[in-house]
């Protein structure tokens, strides 16, 4: 059964060059421990050549002027851990996470979907490398003989079945410690500092004696005699030279993931501007987007949480607006769990949730239908941000998605063509940053009679709810006959006039004649002035009396000379605040 | 016979030639001087023109005999064997026309042009808006997305609905006060109210960018049967503010596509970029009990009408449709002038009931 392994080389400095891709030309140093007792942890090739090696001081360190020093992030480590395991089970589901940097993978029936196994190898290197991973990818029939080729030997290694104490003879036998180290570093919440003391001391034992025999390579360990060797070291000894002829037993432990797709960003300085973070954003989008599609899977929701810098004093001089949100205060809270209670009644796409972290600046992005477009993404959330500024400098970004499983849909051959989904998003979120939130989308009728009694909700393009059956009907009756159409419609529907109202309506001044209107002046438009050449009404309406926006007015349809021609217009006398408004316009 | 392509710019004012830049050199060469792939060039290259052509202004044009008309490359070019012109096509494909909603007015203009600019003006209760929402019911009814951009967020819900609107269908882009734009600029005009004119300029220009931009946007993306612009409450001198530059360039967008652009005005304002031009009056209507006679005013109908005010009922607009300008109908219609009526809601339900 063969197996492939994936192992992520000098996993620190990895994780540090997938969050920012721009050091990968530079000499680089992750120090770790707190200041200022911060020490050189993992160095870069190029840090190498400069003579920076682990366990220098941040002091020493600093003294070469073109080392760029980061602080080791847990956060990044566990996002390429994440991104690793991502990439791994993209190929195959039975994946057993080895270590932090190190991911197993059972090949067994992938050959008929993506070829021989020199083909998976480099398929798995590919898409390791999409995914911003330098890696190493072995296989083998043995799975710890692919571990231990996937950690000595660079790029891709495909031992054939039965050669594996061959191929990895050339190896030093410190590549099988290699990995303990790494597990140490992978369990660090399981296990104590005692047992990992443990743990290293044994190891540095056993390669002691190896070293004092002369055992330089997996070959010289391979060929000791087996008995021999049990006598001087144990168990522990003739598992080591098992793993160096390639023919340790092991079982797989596959890991099942939950589907969490997050990707954050620690900042060594805040962000003060929205261009930088749409960099940032952008690079983390292609991550998570990387991500989702090695799962075949789309984002439906984009979650970003930018954790914002207490100091606020130089904010003013940044020139971030605190005009519309910012640190969130009572009101704006539960504002927000208002509208997270009831997104559809907001006609924006975004919509907030409340936060109790007071230095915290939630954005929700909810998609009407699943998508995958890192681009789209970026250009929502800078709309977005530009609407509503989190107005402070940003010190951490924490962006994660929603998977969904990819939309379905198959045009009709006779159905009209519609806005397509990704491009009406981005439009309907630049018209909104034009005319306003809330202000764009398709309407929804609620079920009252009071004025203004209509919601706006989130427009979609949706052709499954359409009628196909009527839309067939006519769109063939059009095409076949323009004027039998035309001839039906004008059997069965005539125009309805339409009432164009004045938002808000128009304060005016009418003089009254035996109780009823008889002039009309409006200060706000001239044109609708004058004498009442024709009256209808009054109709009185009320409700919502049990309620504190309770509503009681008298409607009259009336007729003012308008220059050449006349104009219909409906003027409302309020019973409750009194006063008169023109409410709209007949047309 | 060699004969020579001008063009005259307008904008200019003076001619110009296609010179050999412009023109690749086999089509420089007159239909007696071709010669087919092979053949000794030199005799091209040697021989001088039999005519010379003629000069225009005072550019010279260095190669005399490189002149010819479309229809002589048409003729000489193998490749373009059966292909015209479009400056000779004499009849140009007609676009595809959807109903307006209105039998009266698809009678009149054989319906809404896709891929054109169509206006609707007329003043106040002419039956602009009855038009509009006639032609957004027919669109949703026939399974197409639209959008109104509303300049003065003058849609009424109700009226829409009863008009047949799917609202579903319906993306409505509400221009106004409350956008982030004109909060800011009301901010400032509230300031100073002795500007206050100035200040209402102010206020429509941002309305006019709203409008424009959102309907930059909608073309952009695509997709929609409808794009309606509202501008029927701006005052004509605002919406003539619109540079004819952006007409042109709407036109252009809606070109290709399948989407009717219409607007609905006080006055025209596109110019010639407009294909089908309505203008709407209205006739006279006929109020609450019909005591209205066409034609007759509304102090007469003050007078006649004997009834109380509780009485009567707005029932219907009648209303005069004329044809201004039709690009798409070469020959003239028989009657530029239809008559049709918008019935009230609520007047069609009692004839329902």
């Amino acid at each position: 059964m063969p197996y492939a392994c994936i192992y992520v080389p000098n996993f620190p400095v990895t994780a540090l060059l997938r969050a920012e891709p721009e050091l990968r030309m530079q000499a680089v140093a992750v120090l770790e421990g707190k200041s200022p007792l911060e020490k050189v942890f993992a160095v870069n090739e190029k840090a190498c050549s400069l003579g920076i090696a682990p366990g220098m001081t941040k002091a020493q360190a600093e003294l070469c002027s073109e080392l760029s020093l980061r602080p080791r992030s847990a956060l990044q480590e566990s996002n390429t851990h994440a991104a690793l395991l991502d990439c791994a089970q993209s190929f195959s589901p039975r994946v057993e996470d080895a270590a932090c940097d190190t991911a197993l993978i059972d090949l067994a029936g992938l050959e008929s979907l993506f070829g021989p196994q020199p083909a998976i190898a480099h398929s798995i290197f590919r898409s390791a490398t999409d995914m911003g991973l330098v890696v190493h990818v072995a296989v083998s029939a043995n799975a710890d003989a692919a571990m231990i080729a996937a950690r000595g030997f660079s790029g891709v290694t495909v031992i054939p079945s039965g050669k594996e104490a061959e191929q990895l003879g050339s190896l030093p036998v410190e590549v099988m410690f290699s990995g303990g180290l790494n597990d140490s570093q992978k369990d660090d919440r399981q296990k104590n500092d005692k047992q990992k003391d443990e743990q290293k001391k044994e190891s540095y034992r056993l390669l002691e004696t190896l070293d004092r025999w002369g055992v330089r390579n997996l070959h010289a360990l391979a060929a000791l005699p087996e008995v021999a060797l049990s006598e001087r070291l144990g168990q522990e000894g003739l598992r080591l030279q098992q793993l160096a002829r390639g023919s340790a037993p092991r079982t797989l432990v596959p890991v099942e993931l939950p589907l969490t797709f997050e990707e954050a960003l620690e900042l060594e300085y805040p962000i003060i501007l929205l261009e930088p973070l749409a960099f940032l954003l952008n690079r983390l989008l292609e991550q998570l987007c990387a991500r989702l599609a090695a799962h075949a899977l789309y984002a439906q929701e984009l979650r970003l949480t930018l954790e914002l810098d207490n100091g606020m004093e130089a904010d003013y001089e940044l020139g971030i607006s605190f005009e519309n949100h910012g640190i969130p205060s009572e009101s704006n809270t539960s504002h927000r769990e208002q509208e997270s209670d009831s997104p559809t009644q907001n006609g924006s796409h975004t919509q907030l949730f409340s936060s109790g972290w007071q230095n915290r600046f939630c954005r929700t992005l909810r998609l009407p239908q699943p998508m995958l477009d890192p681009r789209l993404f970026l250009k929502l959330l800078q709309l977005d941000l530009n609407a509503h500024p989190p107005g402070a400098p940003i010190i951490k970004i924490h962006l994660a998605a929603e998977p969904a499983r990819p939309r379905s849909a198959q045009g009709g051959l006779f159905l009209p063509p519609a806005p397509e989904p990704e491009k009406l998003e981005l439009t309907l979120a630049r018209i909104a940053g034009i005319v306003g939130e809330n202000k764009v989308g398709s309407l929804e009728l609620l079920d009252t009679h009071r004025p203004e009694g209509f919601r706006l909700r989130r427009f979609v393009a949706e052709t499954e709810k359409h009628k196909l059956s009527a839309t067939h009907k006519l769109g063939v009756d059009q095409k076949l006959n323009f004027h039998s159409w035309s001839s039906d419609t004008a059997e069965t529907k005539s125009a309805v006039t339409a009432l164009r109202l004045f938002r808000p309506p128009l304060r005016a001044a009418v003089t009254l004649h035996d109780g009823q209107p008889a002039r009309v002046v409006c200060t706000k438009r001239k044109e609708v002035q004058g004498d009442v050449l024709w009256k209808a009404g009054p109709w009185r309406a009320s409700g919502d009396w049990w309620e504190h926006e309770a509503w009681a007015h008298d409607e009259w349809d009336i007729a003012l000379q308008n220059e050449n021609s006349m104009a219909l217009y409906r003027l409302v006398h309020d019973l409750l605040g009194g006063g008169w408004f023109v409410e709209g316009s007949y047309d | 016979m060699s004969s020579a392509v001008v063009s005259t710019s307008a904008a200019l004012g003076r001619p110009f030639v296609f010179d050999a830049e412009v023109v690749p050199e086999p089509r420089l060469l007159s239909s007696s001087n071709y010669e087919l792939p092979g053949s000794e060039q030199s005799t091209i290259n040697n021989q001088q023109p039999t005519i010379s052509p003629p000069k225009f202004g005072n550019r010279k044009s260095p190669i005399g005999n490189s002149f010819r008309t479309p229809d002589s490359f048409i003729a000489t070019d193998p490749r373009l064997a059966g292909m015209t012109p479009a400056s000779l096509l004499s009849v140009r494909p007609l676009p595809e026309m959807v109903s307006s909603g209105i039998a009266a007015i698809d009678v009149l203009t054989g319906g809404l042009p896709r891929g054109c600019l169509t206006e609707i003006c007329g003043p106040a209760s002419s039956g602009r808006t009855a038009l509009l929402l006639a032609a957004l019911s027919a669109a949703t009814q026939r399974g197409e997305f639209c959008a109104l951009v509303d300049a003065s967020d003058a849609l009424d819900p109700q009226s829409a609905t009863a008009a047949g609107v799917e609202l579903d269908r319906l993306l409505w882009v509400r221009c106004g006060e409350s956008s982030p734009q004109k909060s800011r600029s009301s901010v400032k005009s509230e300031s100073n109210k002795s500007e206050s004119k100035k200040a209402d300029w102010r206020n429509w220009e941002n309305l006019l960018e709203q409008v424009l931009r959102a309907t930059d946007l909608l073309l952009e993306s695509g997709g929609f049967g409808l794009i309606a612009l509202d501008l029927a409450d701006l005052p004509p001198q605002a919406a003539r503010r619109i540079p004819l530059a952006t007409w042109f360039r709407f036109r252009r967008a809606v070109e290709p596509t399948p989407t009717v652009l219409l607007t609905v005005e006080q006055q025209p304002i596109a110019g010639s970029c407009s294909s089908l031009l309505i203008k709407l009056t209205a006739h006279s209507d006929r109020l609450g009990d019909g005591s209205v006679s066409p034609g007759r005013d509304y102090k007469s109908a003050r007078e006649m009408s004997a009834s109380p005010s509780h009485a009567r009922l707005l029932e219907r607009i009648e209303i005069t449709a004329e044809l201004m300008r039709s690009r798409l109908e070469r020959k003239p219609v028989a009657s530029t002038v239809v008559a049709f009526a918008s019935q009230t809601a609520w007047a069609a339900d009692k004839k329902a009931g």
